[in-house]
């Protein structure tokens, strides 16, 4: 086994036959991931190819290319994985998330722009404990905002520091 | 405004432009088709309390009523985007097709980056460089708010760029120079823009523009666009910079209309003379499309 060299983007195996990095997230286990987690359709990283930098950090680009890549960033940083409970970023649950029908909590107003302050909050939940696709009713459609955490009855805003606001 | 002075016999209607350059900018937003369409983004600004009025000569550039779009829930999703109505020009203007690879050579803070990400349908790859190590942080952040997955962002030297980091990529198919300049036309928001500005500033910039333009025609595969802009009205950033790499011989000149009002390119100026295709780059002033200024052209690599 290689180690997981943290400046440059490496391909994901495709399946765990394919590892050669250890700990390395397969492919087969990220699409398997989004696919059980949120029920996106099972085609959404079609001509997608999948990367690793850093420990963990997943990222997805729409272009079959060789790897490894030094650069600074290669597409979209899709979740965190190496531990116990994988993470989507905000910017992959906005980008990807419109798709979802599973751990999809769709806020009232009010409610969502305490989500985007990045306030916790009560929330009436019965469905799984985690990180949640939140969502809310913008111009004629359903729109994924971010990831909330939910646990014990509330709901923990993941907005980055840097993308709150006061609406 | 006395280094404006010296384009008055360029400039057509010179006191029109002058009271247009001392004029606050209008604010535009461009909608990012990535995440949402033209008519969803307007919906979504006149339910947050937002005049809206659209741009005849391109669908997603909208004029907004409001000095803080940023403060917007279409902001938020990654529906629009703050940008100068001329700066969505050039992309516009390379208008790469779904499937290209496209540099982008001087592309922070990356207004230009995602829009060329859009023209593709996000699915290709626009590589986004940009020699300055702080501005990186903003051309990633805009990257990722508006949903891009086709950036490959790069920290380098633009006149030394190679495709080493990609190793099954032999040349792009299309580029974008966006050179750094003395940002003259952005007097409309930077007060002190002309701080500094006049000729000889100018032509202390011309070199690290005519690389950067030259290595990117070098980087193209033959019959891919290569497009190069400024901010500027300087003559020595624009048409000087464009002669000096059509002297090269691998590139020519080719027509385009955006929609919008313009001029063409100057033949001369200040006892230079250029060669005559420069007549095919575009020059946008202030009191053409109430915008602020820029220069436009538009190359195709042939050889």
């Amino acid at each position: 086994m290689s180690e997981n060299v943290s400046h440059q983007f490496e391909r994901l195996p495709a399946t765990e036959d394919d590892r050669e990095v250890e700990g390395r997230p397969t492919r087969e286990e990220v699409v398997d991931w989004w696919v059980e987690r949120f029920d996106v359709p099972e085609d959404t990283f079609d001509g997608y190819t999948l990367w690793e930098k850093g420990k963990g950090k997943v990222w997805a680009l729409p272009y079959d290319l060789d790897g490894p890549v030094p650069v600074e960033a290669l597409g979209l940083k899709l979740l965190r994985t190496r531990q116990e409970h994988w993470k989507p970023t905000t910017d992959a649950v906005q980008r990807f998330g419109r798709d979802a029908e599973q751990n999809v909590v769709v806020l009232d107003d009010e409610e969502a722009e305490r989500f985007i302050a990045g306030d916790e909050q009560e929330l009436e939940w019965d469905g799984d404990w985690g990180y949640l696709v939140v969502a809310h009713d913008l111009a004629g459609g359903v729109e994924p905002i971010g990831v909330g955490l939910y646990t014990y009855g509330d709901l923990t805003s993941m907005v980055p520091k840097g993308h709150r606001r006061d609406l | 405004m006395d280094a404006l002075s010296r384009y008055e016999p360029i400039i057509e209607d010179f006191a029109a432009f002058l009271d247009a350059c001392e004029r606050p900018l209008p604010t535009t937003v461009r909608v990012n088709p990535i995440k949402a369409t033209p008519d969803r983004a307007v919906d979504a600004l006149e339910d947050a309390g937002v005049a809206v009025q659209r741009r005849d000569w391109h669908p997603g550039v909208l004029e907004v009523d409001t000095d803080k779009p940023g403060n917007t829930w279409p902001y938020v999703h990654g529906w629009i985007h703050g940008q100068e109505e001329v700066s969505s020009v050039p992309a516009a203007v390379l208008s790469p097709e779904r499937g290209d690879v496209v540099w982008d050579a001087c592309a922070a803070p990356g207004g230009k980056t995602t829009q060329l990400a859009a023209e593709i349908d996000d699915e290709g790859l626009v590589v986004a460089n940009d020699d300055n190590l702080g501005r990186l942080s903003a051309l990633r952040g805009n990257c990722d708010r508006l949903g891009v997955t086709s950036a490959a962002v790069t920290n380098g030297d633009a006149r030394r760029t190679t495709l080493d980091a990609f190793p099954n990529v032999e040349a792009f198919d299309h580029a974008l120079v966006d050179a750094p300049c003395t940002c003259e036309g952005t007097i409309r928001k930077n007060p002190d823009a002309l701080e500094g500005a006049g000729a000889s500033a100018s032509r202390n910039l011309a070199a690290l523009q005519s690389d950067i333009l030259s290595r990117a025609v070098e980087l193209t595969r033959e019959g891919g666009t290569v497009v190069y802009s400024t901010c500027t009205f300087a003559p020595e950033e624009n048409e000087g910079v464009v002669d000096s790499v059509l002297a090269e011989g691998d590139c020519r000149l080719v027509e385009f209309d955006t929609g919008l009002e313009s001029v063409e390119g100057l033949t001369e100026w200040d006892g230079e003379t250029y060669d005559d295709s420069l007549a095919k780059a575009r020059r946008y002033y202030p009191h053409h499309n109430d915008t602020g200024g820029f220069f436009t052209a538009k190359l195709e690599v042939v050889a």
